[in-house]
């Protein structure tokens, strides 16, 4: 069925809840995306907003007590992994769907030598003899680009540099050829001339292998020029969705204008940098109407007491506000006005 | 490494000086001799002894003396035990709480360690909430009320097995002593393993591990427990030389042969030669097995090194 219409992945519904003594914290709250096979997406949002939670959910790794999946379906290649018993997840983790994680300082075995940790993961799925694998081991480390491969493939996580790690992290990933590739935050932790070269690994790797690939961030700049579709998750749920071009051309949420005018514009000479009003809403506790309301400049008092509906405005850029019409065509006209100036910006990824 | 080694050798002179000259000075501050007993010891025999001994010279004379025979090494005889050296006594004894310690120590470790991962994987459950139980009781109830207990009902009202005696290696005699001295040890590793293993269940690397598809025993065995078990690691050292070094209580109830026995019976008889060589043994087992755990962690912990 999906794999007939081209999808890899499609989210439906999504649910995950955490119970907490201050009540159900809905971290992800009826999410719904599809990805194609060979494309890459990125979720989008600040701290809290539910793009972690909603990508470990996709690989059942949510802890539980106290996170559970309430609801949804996540349809890979087919199957929907939420209705899979855990034997078979764990065919599909590591195996079809990798993860890179945030920190990788702390996301290798500090215990375990690289090669060991490469190693299990061949030898698990691959069925891979010690040889074999650890040959594997020095190929992959060699591919993403660690100098001197045979030499270093023995030393211990601590013997490396961020950079290096996150290598490491994404050799580990990229070991059995997953299908699909969930980048969660691979470059917050990193030096930002190091964050270019891992993100130009992602990208050079990515058109290698065919994979498709999920690239968490609250960065614009880094899903800019590396994804075909955005999501913008706000407070657990899906703010905005288009292609990457027409998003960050045309917004049709007062949410994604705000983000973006808080990227710093370095042609700019005037101004202190804009940052969107107040924080996050608690999850916990969401009032009625639309949870970004109180920080909204567009806000009225529809908006505090109606939840907003998920508009459509083109038939592949959706908008979850009272006004996404309005907002998306103010943007339209702006976009006139500057001239496509922000193709520009676009270009210079 | 090797010059780390030798420094901390070097260091275990000086403090070893300390805890013996402490001791030494707490013996001699004590009121009463070796010879103010019941039955008083007619004054020109008294003096003819103290010659023996050298216990006539100034304090300073026999502080050297007694310095002097601990870096040696040699502690001289004991006072009590006629003509028997000290390094006899502790070659005697140590075999009896060196057995006693190290099975209690290795029934304290399996059980603790096991129940402690159990429960640390089975977080809030019946079980977890049981073992810490368990553990809590283990910790809070002495082993002079322990080891009584278990042999009124073991030994006394089901006749399993024999109450008291040293009955050499192995024998059934060394069940309840070994279970009496084990269960603080046991309840501290459970606790000790539990907590260790909470927090690097937690962390970001176990999430990778998970990820990679890995089955939750693998994830506990090849992951986790080489981290959670660092806790345990490091309290392995000063436990283990004290097991070993004897344990006056439970040698006492269980009329046991052993290091902490003669430590008992030394300082009740004011034996001062005894007594600086037990202190002295037990003060360099400790720093021993501390300077071990040290060079362990080196081997389980790549990042450290000396």
């Amino acid at each position: 069925m999906s794999s007939r219409n081209g999808n890899i992945l499609e989210v439906r519904d999504l649910r995950t809840y955490f119970q907490t003594e201050d009540g159900s914290v809905k971290a992800v709250d009826g999410i719904d995306f599809v990805l194609k096979r060979g494309e890459t997406l990125g979720i989008v949002g600040e701290s809290g907003s539910g793009k972690s939670v909603t990508n470990l959910s996709i690989i059942r790794l949510i802890p539980d007590p106290p996170g559970k999946i309430v609801s949804g379906e996540i349809i890979f290649d087919g199957q929907d992994i939420l209705l899979l018993p855990t034997e078979e997840v764990r065919k599909i983790r590591g195996k079809r769907i990798a993860m890179i994680f945030q920190d990788p300082m702390t996301s290798l075995n500090p215990f375990m030598r690289i090669s060991k940790q490469l190693m299990e993961l061949t030898e698990l799925h691959l069925g891979y003899t010690k040889d074999q694998a650890y040959e594997h081991a020095i190929k992959m480390l060699d591919m993403v680009g660690i100098p001197d491969a045979r030499a270093r493939v023995d030393s211990y996580p601590h013997e490396f540099s961020g950079g290096m790690r996150q290598r490491v992290m994404i050799a580990m990933a990229l070991s059995c050829q997953p299908e699909l590739l969930i980048a969660d935050e691979p470059t917050t932790a990193l030096d930002v001339t190091i964050q270019a070269q891992i993100l130009e690994l992602i990208k050079s790797l990515k058109q290698e292998t065919g994979t498709s690939v999920i690239l968490i961030t609250h960065d614009l700049g880094v899903v800019a020029g590396m994804t075909d579709h955005i999501i913008v998750m706000y407070a657990g749920k899906v703010f905005e969705q288009a292609r990457t071009r027409e998003l960050f051309a045309t917004p049709g949420n007062p949410y994604t204008k705000g983000l973006l005018r808080s990227v710093p514009d370095p042609t700019s000479e005037h101004g202190a940098l804009y940052q969107i009003p107040g924080l996050p809403p608690d999850v916990a506790h969401l009032p009625p109407g639309c949870p970004f309301a109180a920080r909204c400049e567009r806000a009225e008092d529809i908006c505090r007491k109606e939840f907003p509906p998920f508009v459509a405005l083109t038939p592949d850029h959706h908008s979850l506000c009272h006004f996404a019409e309005e907002v998306y065509a103010t943007s339209q006209r702006e976009l006139s006005a500057r001239g496509g100036r922000q193709e520009q910006v676009l270009d210079l990824e | 490494m090797l010059r780390f080694i030798v420094r901390r050798l070097i260091i275990t002179v000086p403090m070893v000086i300390i805890v013996v000259s402490l001791t030494w000075g707490l013996i001699r501050l004590a009121p009463g001799n070796f010879y103010t007993g019941e039955k008083r010891i007619p004054p020109a025999i008294e003096q003819n002894l103290r010659e023996k001994y050298g216990l006539n010279k100034p304090w300073y004379v026999q502080y050297g003396k007694m310095l002097k025979n601990t870096l040696m090494l040699d502690f001289g005889t004991s006072l009590k035990y006629e003509g028997q050296s000290v390094g006899s006594i502790l070659a005697r004894s140590l075999p009896v709480s060196a057995t006693l310690g190290l099975l209690a120590y290795l029934l304290a470790l399996v059980v603790g360690v096991t129940a402690g991962t159990l429960a640390a994987l089975k977080q809030n459950s019946r079980l977890d909430y049981a073992s810490m139980a368990l553990a809590m009781l283990g910790i809070s109830l002495p082993n002079f009320v322990l080891g009584p207990l278990l042999v009124l009902i073991f030994s006394l009202s089901l006749f399993w097995l024999p109450p008291t005696r040293w009955g050499g290696f192995p024998s059934v005699n060394l069940i309840l002593p070994v279970l009496t001295l084990s269960a603080v040890y046991m309840a501290y590793i459970a606790r000790l393993t539990r907590s260790g293993m909470l927090e690097v269940l937690r962390a970001d690397y176990i999430r990778t591990a998970r990820a990679k598809g890995l089955s939750e025993r693998e994830v506990v065995l090849r992951h986790a427990l080489r981290g959670g078990l660092m806790p345990v690691v490091s309290y392995t050292g000063p436990a283990l030389a004290f097991l070993i070094a004897g344990t006056v209580v439970v040698e006492r109830i269980f009329v046991y042969p052993g290091l902490g026995t003669y430590f008992l019976n030394a300082c009740l008889n004011r034996d001062e030669p005894l007594i600086i060589g037990i202190v002295a043994f037990i003060s360099i087992s400790v720093l021993i097995f501390n300077l071990l755990v040290d060079i362990a962690y080196g081997f389980i912990d790549p990042r450290i090194r000396y």
